[in-house]
């Protein structure tokens, strides 16, 4: 078991707070530039995969378009439609944003987790020890999972504060997505969990700090959970940021904007950062949990706290690149099929393969035998083919049925 | 005295909530000052060290329960803020009173009559070494390193109290199934909200007498 609390409290308490600050300070200023870059970026990376230019006017690049946008946003006319919730509608930008921001402050950001003196990521600020990341509760990870449940209120809140139909069903629309995908996510997590044995996500980068199979193969939770629960996680972090091509929440060719229809100015600007924050820190948490966050490959490579750094924000990069390939390459999913996926497919799978983990975690306890391993690996298979299959047969008796009494009908 | 600042402020949000909840008109607010009381009675939890019931606080009330509500409260549209001088069912306010003063005598009372507090015993010790007996809940493990608040609700929910963690788990899933078998009873003719697509282009089915009423746009429409 590993217990790592940070070292920071227990000082003077001055000295905490103000460290405590400017972590958090950082992490601020760091999320709301790194929006700014996002935006950019996913603008400028989409209109080369479509053949375009993008955004070459303002700054080098078009690097300060952003910039240039929200200024704009924020001195246009803002609205509040004549039916809306005036309190609710109001509410809603700022219910949608904190907890975006308040998911970012348990991620690691840096630190030398490679070190073989056990250190672990501790770093120095002004003479205080401490991790470089702005909380580390005792309940991890579940923090991020609570706060993308609060993040729900926001869409629903804005959709219904609205007092427009669009809105509404686009808020529906997302409140059910958002909570059907959480349970795979869940369970993806959970798969995590089991094996670093800890919420902490401090802990869960030492555990994936540790020299892999030959001491090349990272041992990151990807590799050592068997890939199947990043692809879940993956999956369902999409669905979550309401990203392509799960994007039915805001769909314009069926509900005008979606929620945010009838947002506009600072307000409007307030949904999409809240949104590209999202899809920043679901990178970061999907960077923490399966591949190894701030620990880079167990290379020779040299040492110090911004190595750490450095490796976190490579593989962050390979995540909101592929968000972007995502948007540019595919085609958004109709609402059953969604649904579908999310049920019928996600949480089957992710179950299943969390119990596989869980049997072979009581046989590495046990110290099972390989015989008995085996035997226990084609027991699952069986049973997992069996329920599959049942599963199977029972969505295409439903889906028959239905057709039948659509048929019977006409 | 972070302590009792921390204690304070969660107390007064969570008094607030409670109240707002009571006094707003429109289901709507309710809802939301419920999520205020929820989260303030978290940041309590957090307080106590219970870090895994702060989290599950979160997650399953304010996260599931509450949304539940406000899809409920939405989707029938009874999210019109409400007359409080019109009692819906008779004599139901004078009721509540009694009901309400009767349970809070009997809260006062477990509260003042109590010996070891109002939440249950305290630590049972052993009689013959004058040490806290060994129990599931004891915060140091076997091999003498303190183990975290989740390990230990892990450790009895799944040794102690394992069969009714299951008997539990069976209820809410026979709720869900059950559910699931009482709306999606189909009579033949009847219209599904989720036809394969199909069968999209099928002729409109003419409207019930048992419908409810559309609002009269789409009346016109017709």
């Amino acid at each position: 078991m590993i217990l790592a609390a940070d070292p920071l409290y227990g000082g003077d308490l001055l000295g905490d707070i103000l460290i405590t600050l400017l972590k958090a300070g950082v992490a601020f200023t760091f999320l709301l530039v790194a929006v700014m870059l996002m935006i950019w970026f996913e603008r400028k990376l989409i209109s080369d995969m479509q053949n375009r230019i993008g955004p070459n006017i303002a700054g080098p690049w078009g690097i300060f378009q952003t910039l240039a946008d929200g200024i704009k946003l924020f001195f246009k006319e803002d609205l509040v439609p004549e039916n809306a919730d005036r309190f609710v509608f109001k509410l809603a930008p700022y219910l949608a944003l904190v907890p975006a921001f308040l998911v970012f402050a348990i991620v690691p950001l840096g630190g030398d987790f490679n070190r073989k003196d056990g250190s672990d990521g501790v770093v120095s600020i002004f003479g205080h020890d401490t991790f470089l990341q702005v909380a580390d509760p005792p309940m991890g990870i579940l923090f991020f999972l609570a706060m993308s449940s609060i993040a729900i209120y926001g869409i629903m809140l804005a959709g219904w504060g609205s007092g427009s139909k669009y809105p509404l069903l686009g808020a529906v629309r997302a409140s059910a997505q958002m909570i059907s995908y959480e349970a795979a996510l869940g369970l993806a997590i959970a798969a995590v969990v089991l094996q670093t044995g800890s919420l902490s996500t401090h802990d869960m980068v030492i555990d994936q700090a540790a020299g892999g199979y030959g001491g090349i193969i990272p041992n990151w939770n990807i590799v050592v959970t068997g890939f199947v629960p990043f692809f879940v996680f993956f999956i369902a972090g999409t669905a979550e940021l309401n990203r392509p091509p799960f994007d039915l929440v805001e769909a314009e060719q069926e509900l005008v904007g979606g929620f945010h229809t009838e947002y506009s100015s600072i307000r409007f600007a307030l949904f999409f950062l809240a949104e590209f924050m999202n899809t920043i820190t679901m990178s970061a948490i999907m960077v923490l949990l399966f591949l190894g966050g701030p620990a880079g490959p167990a290379l020779f490579f040299p040492e110090g706290w911004w190595i750490g750094t450095f490796w976190f924000f490579l593989k962050l990069m390979a995540f909101l690149f592929t968000f972007v390939w995502f948007r540019a390459t595919l085609p958004r999913f109709r609402y059953d099929q969604l649904m579908d996926l999310g049920w019928k497919v996600l949480i089957p799978i992710s179950l299943a393969w969390f119990l596989l983990l869980a049997g072979l975690r009581l046989g590495d306890d046990r110290d099972w035998t390989y015989n008995e391993t085996l035997a226990f690996m084609v027991g699952c298979i069986i049973t997992f083919a069996l329920l599959g299959g049942l599963l199977i047969g029972a969505i295409n008796t439903a889906r028959a049925e239905r057709v039948r009494e659509e048929a019977d009908r006409g | 005295m972070t302590e009792v600042v921390v204690f304070c402020v969660a107390a007064a949000l969570a008094l607030v909530g409670a109240l707002g909840v009571v006094v707003s008109k429109n289901p709507v607010h309710s809802a939301l000052f419920l999520i205020q009381t929820l989260m303030g009675v978290a940041v309590l939890f957090v307080l106590q060290e219970a870090h895994f019931l702060a989290a599950v606080q979160v997650v399953v009330y304010a996260g599931a329960i509450v949304i539940l509500f406000l899809f409920v409260i939405m989707l029938l549209g009874v999210d019109k803020a409400e007359d409080f001088a019109v009692e819906p069912i008779a004599g139901q306010r004078p009721l509540a009173a009694v009901v309400g003063g009767a349970l809070l005598a009997i809260g006062l009372t477990v509260m003042v009559v109590a010996v070891d507090g109002s939440t249950g015993t305290s630590a049972t010790f052993d009689p013959q070494t004058g040490q806290p007996a060994e129990t599931a809940l004891d915060s140091i493990g076997a091999d003498g390193q303190p183990i975290t608040d989740i390990e230990r609700i892990g450790r009895v929910l799944f040794s102690d109290y394992a069969l009714a963690f299951e008997i539990t788990a069976a209820l809410l899933t026979i709720a869900v199934i059950g559910a699931v078998v009482l709306t999606r009873t189909v009579s033949r003719g009847e219209r599904l909200d989720d036809l394969e697509p199909a069968s999209f282009d099928l002729p409109p089915v003419a409207p019930h007498d048992n419908q409810p009423d559309h609002d009269s746009a789409g009346e016109s429409g017709a």
